[in-house]
């Protein structure tokens, strides 16, 4: 536990000298808090701009960042420095994956609050969102634990975040589409905060963000065998 | 004394590139061991090795007296030049982070930044430090803990002479304090002022290991004698029979200012075992 809050205390310290991350945790709810202000068009369905930003943010902000994480400590070595002092990779990986978790939710307040809901539906928007948030942090986790290198990570995290975040916006368009995005966990989260407040059973969406919970923990399980936090790079000095 | 750690037939390679061959030898609790090589030797390859970072690809590390317990079991301070540093944080944050891990007190990071005489950057971001000041905020973070075995990777490769001898005022109080030291380098004056023993590595095999008097003396194989005269001239003149008539007549003559074993040093002791010079 102690180890745990290190690893967190160390990630706030870097977010305040970060600045490229804090503008990714503030722009989203920032945006939309500019657009529900100050874009009004008639017949625009309620809560238009939470809902958007609120599904893109899910799907983008906690995967980059928490992907940007682990693999710029590997590429630094400072990930290996921590565990040869004893921090498990577990102890790591709920330390970056709460600080990520904690900020995220922080944001999904700010979108809660920007929403004209009731109080239930304030309820069922922020455990909504903090489902999507795991998902993503999940996945996000896997291609960390994946790639050597930042440079590598973001290779990975670009295309794989715009299959994810565009499927959902392609797939209002185009019924072909919407059946294969139905399987992703943001086109999911995207429908369940459009459901809020109607009586729709949101069973399947639950099941299908398990299911590609359990699918990217597995991924990550894969990739963490195959490459490790300590194998990512060796601690040779030249390279 | 205690042995430390055992290394036996300890090879590796990379791919089929064979870096270490048959490694054997053994580290005794407080002393200062040198591992002496040129770039490219393995040094940095044997100290990922035995700190547990690479698993060899044959032999095997252990520690203890009956050789039984594994390297894990000890306390370890490690200091690499490709170790990471959080970038961002200040030197301070970067040595509180491990002081939390260890359970060490603030007061003594301060200590230790006393003694690194990093003071003055505490509270600098990593990112805009000499290479040396990161060398001693690496040093301090090896140093934070109390422990068994210290592995230094040339602690002072690249640094101005100042800067090294701190660096090797650190390591002699460290050994008088007790602590074991594992020490790269591939300077040798650094190996002979600092070293209890020294290893010398080349091309991933120990060419020959002792203490690096006894080295000399023992690589002293053609017998000579260096004589300085007053006029400060040198000759270096078998130490045999047939100079007896030129000493005596210098002896006589009271112009001998000095008489020395004209040993090799560590450096052309390398040289004369391998062809090669330490510092290519
Ligand atoms: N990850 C790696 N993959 C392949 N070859 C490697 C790797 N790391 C090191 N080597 C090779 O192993 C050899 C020994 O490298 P090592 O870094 O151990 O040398 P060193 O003695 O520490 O040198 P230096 O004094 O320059 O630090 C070199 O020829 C190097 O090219
Ligand atoms: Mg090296």
């Amino acid at each position: 536990m102690r180890h745990i809050i290190t690893i967190i205390k160390k990630q706030i310290r870097d977010t305040l000298r970060n600045k490229a991350v804090f503008i990714q945790f503030v722009m989203f709810p920032a945006l939309a808090a500019f657009m529900t202000k100050s874009i009004q068009i008639e017949g625009m369905p309620a809560n238009f701009f939470v809902k958007l930003f609120a599904a893109m943010y899910v799907g983008m902000v906690p995967f980059t960042n928490i992907a940007a994480i682990i693999s710029e400590e590997k590429e630094k070595n400072t990930l290996r420095v921590l565990l040869m002092a004893d921090v498990t990779p577990w102890q790591y990986l709920a330390g970056v994956g709460s600080y990520v978790f904690f900020f995220c939710m922080l944001g999904a307040g700010v979108f809660c609050l920007l929403g004209e809901y009731t109080l239930g539906e304030r309820g069922a928007f922020l455990l909504i969102m903090a489902a999507g948030i795991l998902a993503s942090l999940l996945l996000g986790a896997a291609v960390g634990a994946g790639s050597g290198s930042q440079m590598a990570a973001t290779s990975v995290t670009v295309p794989v975040m715009l299959l994810f975040s565009f499927l959902p916006m392609f797939s209002t368009f185009n019924s072909d589409i919407a059946k294969v995005a139905k399987y992703t966990y943001t086109e999911q989260i995207r429908l369940l905060l459009d459901s809020l407040g109607t009586e729709s059973g949101p069973l399947e969406g639950i099941l299908i963000i398990a299911v590609n919970m359990i699918l990217f923990a597995g991924l990550f399980c894969l990739l963490y065998r195959r490459q490790g936090f300590r194998q990512g790079r060796p601690a040779l000095t030249k390279n | 004394m205690t042995t430390l750690i055992r290394a036996e037939h300890i090879a590796h390679s990379f791919g089929n590139q064979k870096i270490l061959e048959d490694i054997s030898f053994t580290v005794e609790r407080g002393e200062v061991i040198g591992l002496l090589g040129p770039s490219g030797a393995g040094k940095t390859t044997l100290v990922n090795i035995l700190t547990g970072q690479l698993k060899a690809t044959g032999g095997s590390v252990r520690t203890g007296e009956e050789g039984r317990r594994e390297p894990a079991c000890l306390e370890t301070g490690i200091m690499m030049d490709s170790f990471g540093l959080y970038e961002r944080l200040s030197v301070w944050e970067n040595l509180r982070i491990f002081a939390d891990i260890y359970r060490v007190s603030g007061e003594r990071i301060e200590k230790l930044l006393d003694r690194t005489q990093l003071r003055t950057a505490r509270n600098t971001a990593v990112n805009k430090l000499s290479k040396g000041m990161r060398g001693r905020v690496n040093l301090c973070r090896a140093l934070l803990k109390d422990a068994d075995i210290l592995y230094l990777d040339e602690p002072t490769s690249g640094l101005d002479p100042a800067t090294t001898w701190k660096i090797h005022q650190l390591i002699r109080e460290e050994r008088e304090g007790g602590t074991t030291v594992f020490l790269t380098t591939h300077n040798m004056h650094e190996a002979e002022t600092l070293c209890d023993r020294v290893m010398l590595l080349n091309q991933g095999k120990i060419v020959e290991q002792g203490v690096p008097g006894d080295i000399c003396t023992r690589h002293n194989s053609r017998g000579e004698i260096e004589v300085t005269l007053r006029g400060g001239e040198k000759h270096v003149i078998p130490n045999a029979p047939e100079s007896e008539i030129l000493l005596s007549t210098w002896i006589r003559e009271e112009k001998i200012l000095s008489i020395h074993s004209s040993e090799p040093d560590l450096e052309n002791v390398f040289l004369r075992i391998t062809g090669r010079r330490l510092c290519d």
